[in-house]
């Protein structure tokens, strides 16, 4: 009982998915600047900026509903942490994990985003209200690509838990090869659910100020950025696990091929930031039913051959 | 700020103070959904009563004021005075001093144009452009700092010429600048033609077709991307443009990509007239001497700013002080086309439409006072110092006590 206490809230639970979001915020700044010819944040940046936010005042808009406000960023961040329980860190194996628990962290990863659009909302600001209506608007767009890539490699490995998944391909290394649209798919996709460049539209600084959080500061600003870079953590942890599932069974180098992983995932991610211009909501949401969703579902086709073949 | 849905429309404020503008300036849009409905343009944050001004001090004095008219196109502001002043005083210039000032003034474009683009990738979300970009203006700004002592005011015209001379290891850095910066410009305008995500969110945005065009009136590149071939340097050449081969750019797309490939190929083609001066600069004087008096009449004197067409008025009337400044600078033009430009358009393309014309508010903002007969009136001083008590007390501040010196302003 202790022991899964101490591994839910410490190691490898939050304390540690919150020091290594800090970090990776870090590494993302730090390329992003680098690709731009700037000097870049020092290591310690983001914890800096957070600690700072903690001690600024809150403030409330008069308009809001008070209590919806406040605890809107809080729900966003535990989401995020319970979410990365059934995430593998440590070799093939989560804190906590059972059938189907990838579908639990993909219900869990919806909710930061809920939580955006409605602390927006809730904000009953112009700006905050627009950039609420453009986050709903892009989930419908990009929720259903990531799904469906992040749930068609369970087709061959024939179970719908994470962990599982891992140990299929680990063993069967050679079938992630025809997971391979699917690895690119969700990573683009996964920048739409990060909000980030090119999908920005939702905190659209030059339009919109900064979208659904614009109203937001101090500590609540602090936790919601705060569940923001978890969420950044979680799905690139979600991702390495699925489609780069090779493992050494050595506990340590195993940790160490972790970081590896998501550092490889977080650093596309920052490419593909410092590489485009922000497309407009609609042409967003165009591009992910049009090329995202078929390409996704194509791989869903692939997966179901091969998983017929497989049963042959 | 107000959120008034009346059906489905909201009304979003853009302004006096928002990310997106780099000076204060408004634009009320009415929105359905994405859609822009309806924009008002509201400038007149900025009005400094610089033309005011410019008629209590002398001539010597009024071109350190013109020269501060405009932040970046600082010198072509002063070229424009002092050619209308030359012009009264029948003053011909060295042509070393000619060649300087056109130097100076391609250098002045190049940083514009550079700036220009980093501030539209900015509002875009493309913000590696911008540093990009900013980074390259830097070395520009570097030669001037070098050529003019100064970054931004250059403070090199002066009435009957130029205030500093430039020599050959000048001459030298300027040409291997202007190496460098090739490379790069030919760069962004390969992105600006091929990037997929850039050409998705300028081409088609803030169209101003041709026949608009003319209507409005919009100057500079706003007008070349509509196919106007209209740059002063060529139908009126002015310093010494007369000498200088100048290839206007004109592209036909009437949008916000036509402008970006305008003023990117306007750059290579400051390039080459730099070049063509670095080569073709003659020895001499680099000024004649001035009379303090001015003879009296009227001049207007045109030049090509990096944003359009630049007209100055100067009525003298024989003292050392001008009797009547006025500057139409080419952002003033080209307001005129802007709610044209956003109507119909989407949210998203509003900070890069308004920013397509590369506004410059505190040049632009006057005092105009129109009577359209909704409620509007001129108030004298007392007026308006009573409208600050009134206001004031009704926000149950009282201000009536506070002693304010006697002076008469206007």
């Amino acid at each position: 009982m202790l022991w899964s206490i101490f591994k839910i809230i410490i190691f490898p639970g939050f304390v540690f998915l919150a020091a290594y979001a800090l970090l990776c915020e870090f590494i993302d700044r730090k390329v992003y600047a680098r690709l731009q010819n700037r000097v870049g944040p020092p290591w310690y940046q983001p914890l800096a900026d957070f600690l700072k936010l903690l001690g600024k005042e809150t403030i409330i808009p008069a308009d809001a509903n008070r209590r919806m406000f406040q605890v809107i960023p809080i729900i966003s961040l535990s989401a995020v942490a319970a979410a990365f329980i059934y995430v593998p860190v440590l070799g093939g194996s989560s804190v906590h994990s059972f059938e189907g628990d990838l579908i639990v962290v993909l219900y869990f990863l919806t909710i930061p985003t809920i939580c955006s659009f409605l602390g927006g909302w809730y904000s009953r600001s112009v700006y905050s209200t627009i950039g609420s209506v453009r986050t709903l608007t892009q989930m419908f767009a990009y929720e259903v690509p990531l799904y469906m890539a992040l749930l068609a490699p369970s087709l061959i490995a024939r179970t719908w838990s994470v962990t599982g998944m891992v140990t299929f391909y680990s063993q069967h290394p050679l079938f992630t090869l025809f997971n391979i649209p699917a690895f690119f798919t969700a990573l683009i996709a996964g920048q739409g659910k990060l909000e980030r460049a090119p999908f920005d539209s939702p905190e659209a600084e030059t339009e919109i100020v900064s979208g659904a959080l614009v109203e937001y500061s101090g500590k609540l600003l602090a936790i919601f950025r705060m569940s923001m870079d978890c969420e950044l953590v979680v799905l690139a942890s979600l991702i390495s696990a699925i489609y780069l599932p090779f493992l050494t069974g050595m506990i340590i180098l195993d940790f160490v091929l972790y970081f590896a992983k998501t550092l490889a995932v977080l650093l596309v991610l920052t490419l593909m930031r410092g590489a485009m211009a922000r497309l407009r909501v609609d042409q967003m949401v165009n591009f992910c039913w049009s090329i995202l969703t078929p390409a996704a579902v194509a791989q869903i086709i692939l997966d179901l051959v091969i998983r017929g073949w497989l049963a042959v | 700020m107000s959120n008034n849905n009346n059906g489905n429309r909201i009304e979003l404020p853009i302004g006096p103070q928002h990310p997106s503008l780099k000076e204060p300036a408004a634009f009320w849009i009415t929105l359905e959904g994405e859609r822009v409905v309806n924009a008002v343009v509201g400038v007149g944050y900025n009005h400094r009563g610089l033309e005011k001004a410019c008629e209590s001090r002398n001539y010597i004095q009024n071109l350190y004021l013109i020269e501060r008219v405009c932040g970046i196109c600082s010198h072509t502001h002063s070229t424009a005075f002092c050619q209308g002043i030359e012009e009264l005083a029948g003053l011909s210039i060295p042509k070393r001093a000619a060649y300087i000032r056109v130097m100076v003034a391609e250098l002045e474009r190049l940083h514009s144009h550079l700036l220009w683009l980093g501030v539209a990738a900015h509002e875009i979300g493309f913000d590696t452009m911008f540093m990009y970009t900013w980074r390259d203006r830097e070395k520009v700004l570097d030669i001037l700092a070098e050529v003019c002592g100064n970054r931004v005011n250059y403070g090199i015209n002066t009435i009957g010429g130029v205030r500093r001379d430039v020599d050959e290891a000048m001459l030298q850095d300027i040409s291997k600048m202007a190496d460098e910066l090739e490379n790069q410009i030919k760069y962004y305008l390969e992105l600006a033609m091929t990037e997929t995500t850039l050409s998705a969110r300028l081409s088609g945005v803030g169209r101003l077709p041709y026949e608009d065009a003319l209507k409005f009136g919009v100057v500079g590149p706003v007008a070349r991307s509509a196919g106007i071939a209209d740059d002063i340097r060529v139908t009126e050449p002015y310093a010494a443009y007369g000498e200088i081969p100048v290839n206007p750019v004109v592209d036909t797309r009437a949008d916000v990509l036509g402008r970006t490939v305008v003023r990117i190929k306007e750059m290579l083609e400051s390039l080459n007239i730099l070049r063509f001066c670095i080569k073709n600069i003659p020895d001499g004087d680099i000024s004649v001497k001035a009379p303090l008096r001015i003879p009296a009449g009227e001049v207007i004197s045109r030049t090509e700013a990096p944003r359009g067409e630049n007209i100055h008025f100067i009525r003298s009337n024989g003292t050392d002080k001008p009797d009547r400044v006025r500057v139409r600078a080419p952002s003033e033009a080209n307001w005129r086309g802007v709610k044209h430009m956003l109507e119909g358009g989407y949210l998203a393309d509003v900070p890069i439409a308004i920013a397509a014309i590369d506004p410059c508010y505190s040049c632009t903002d006057r005092a105009i006072v129109v009577d359209s007969g909704n409620g509007r009136k001129v108030m004298d001083w007392q007026g308006l110092r009573q409208y600050s008590i009134d206001w004031y007390k009704k926000h149950g501040i009282d201000v009536s006590s506070v002693k304010i010196p006697e002076k008469k302003y206007f």
